[in-house]
């Protein structure tokens, strides 16, 4: 009797439409993707039903969990002038590579010069240490009561520098003969959730005596349970 | 790795000719393919996509001078305090012994459910939002055209000087996730007029004789 013979079956499979797929999918994700920027704090903002999302220009204050203020401009080049200016104000020197470096950083938590009861990192300080070190500095927040209010000053140089920067670019825009867009300055204010409310309140009131009245408070967006 | 050649080496056994090795056409793909699921992994590990949110919010210009304008008499003020507690009253603030004679006001207690302050919003602020209702409706049947016509008068209507003004507070306690509550639920109510303010000492000292209750 002969035998029955099994056809060898080949052991690989057609893998392209996965591998098409896979592809697919890379594209996607890296085109879609922005970088995760690394604060230096969790902020674990509360929820809410807005759905505006944040505008580009802006000043933002983060509050952490315990209450400390953090300062961020998007900015590249109003965050160099703002350096400039606070360097002059608090006279603090700081080099081309310290700004350069600060232009790319996010936002911080130390003060510019010392404070009563700290002894930490200095901004400068702060700058000059890489990444993980950053990460392992304790932030004070930046101080806002009202005889070392470092934080209204970041506030008021950070709008005054934003506002020179869109005029220069208005001029340089109308030299050119081109249509000029800008997108007003905003201020977002991003606390954590559990963040006692006293320590929003004198966030909001750096900024009410400096006349701004209207913010962007950063929420997430309410997952619907009705 | 995964493809097994089954070829026998080109048939150099039969006749002692070498003919030239047929090579298959496919190659190894897994090594490509462990690199493409390793960037993909890597790519939705690191995206974000909930992209942050922003609730705008207006502070009075002079917070202490505006409260004493506010002479309202359709007003309520909430009060917030620790552990998501969340008191109200209705109408002005009376201080025990005050000289208009009045009974000292009390505070309610409410929480953040939808029972509670959603349910109390609806019902005070019912005639307005009966008004903005009948708006959107007459939107709907085209008798109001233009939807810039319907925002202007929805926030005539919101802006009215009877309609509901709502007074947010809140002690040393109070986490800012409440505030951000509240003035959501505010939004989801349509409440037009509201604002985030100090609290007066009064108003204090009845939260601490109500939280050490």
């Amino acid at each position: 009797m002969p035998k029955i013979k099994m056809p060898k079956s080949n052991p690989s499979l057609d893998m392209t439409p996965m591998v098409d797929l896979a592809f697919l999918l890379v594209t996607f994700f890296m085109l879609t993707a922005s970088a995760r920027v690394s604060e230096p704090v969790v902020v674990d903002t509360p929820s809410s039903t807005s759905d505006k999302l944040l505008p580009e220009n802006v000043i933002m204050i983060s509050v952490d969990d315990q209450g400390h203020a953090f300062f961020n401009v998007n900015n590249y080049d109003v965050r160099i002038r703002t350096l400039d200016r606070m360097a002059a104000q608090y006279k603090v020197t700081f080099t081309d590579k310290e700004k350069a470096e600060f232009a790319k950083m996010t936002s911080f938590g130390v003060p510019i010069v010392p404070v009563p009861g700290y002894s930490g990192a200095l901004l400068k300080d702060y700058i000059n240490m890489d990444e993980n070190a950053r990460m392992a500095v304790k932030s004070p927040g930046i101080p806002t009561d009202s005889l070392h209010n470092q934080l209204g000053d970041w506030i008021q140089f950070g709008q005054i520098e934003a506002a020179k920067q869109a005029q220069e670019q208005k001029n340089k825009a109308e030299a050119a003969g081109r249509e000029f867009k800008y997108e007003p300055l905003r201020f977002a204010i991003k606390a954590d959730g559990k963040a006692n409310y006293i320590r929003v309140k004198e966030v909001i009131k750096v900024f009410t005596d400096r006349k701004i009245y209207k913010f962007n408070l950063i929420t997430n967006l309410e997952k619907g349970d009705e | 790795m995964a493809e097994v050649n089954t070829d026998d080496g080109g048939g150099s056994g039969k006749h002692g000719k070498k003919r030239a090795k047929k090579s298959s056409t496919r190659i190894d793909m897994t090594p490509m393919v462990d690199l493409a699921f390793l960037l993909l992994t890597f790519f939705v590990l690191t995206s974000t996509f909930s992209k942050p949110k922003a609730m705008e919010l207006t502070f009075p210009v002079d917070p202490e001078k505006k409260e004493n304008q506010i002479k309202v008499k359709n007003a309520i003020t909430f009060i917030m305090t620790k552990d998501d507690g969340l008191y109200y009253y209705n109408g002005e603030f009376y201080p025990p012994n005050n000289k208009d004679g009045m009974p000292p006001t009390t505070l309610s207690k409410t929480n953040f459910s939808k029972d509670g302050l959603h349910k109390l919003l609806l019902e005070r602020y019912e005639p307005t939002l009966k008004e903005i209702h009948e708006l959107e409706d007459k939107y709907k049947r085209k008798e109001i055209k233009a939807d810039t016509t319907l925002k202007r008068m929805l926030n005539e209507v919101k802006g009215h000087k009877d309609a509901l003004t709502v007074l947010i507070k809140a002690d040393d306690q109070a986490t800012y996730k409440n505030v951000v509550d509240l003035i959501d639920e505010l939004n989801v109510c349509l409440i037009g007029k509201y604002a985030v303010v100090d609290m007066m000492p009064t108003e204090l000292e009845l939260l601490n004789a109500e939280n050490t209750k």
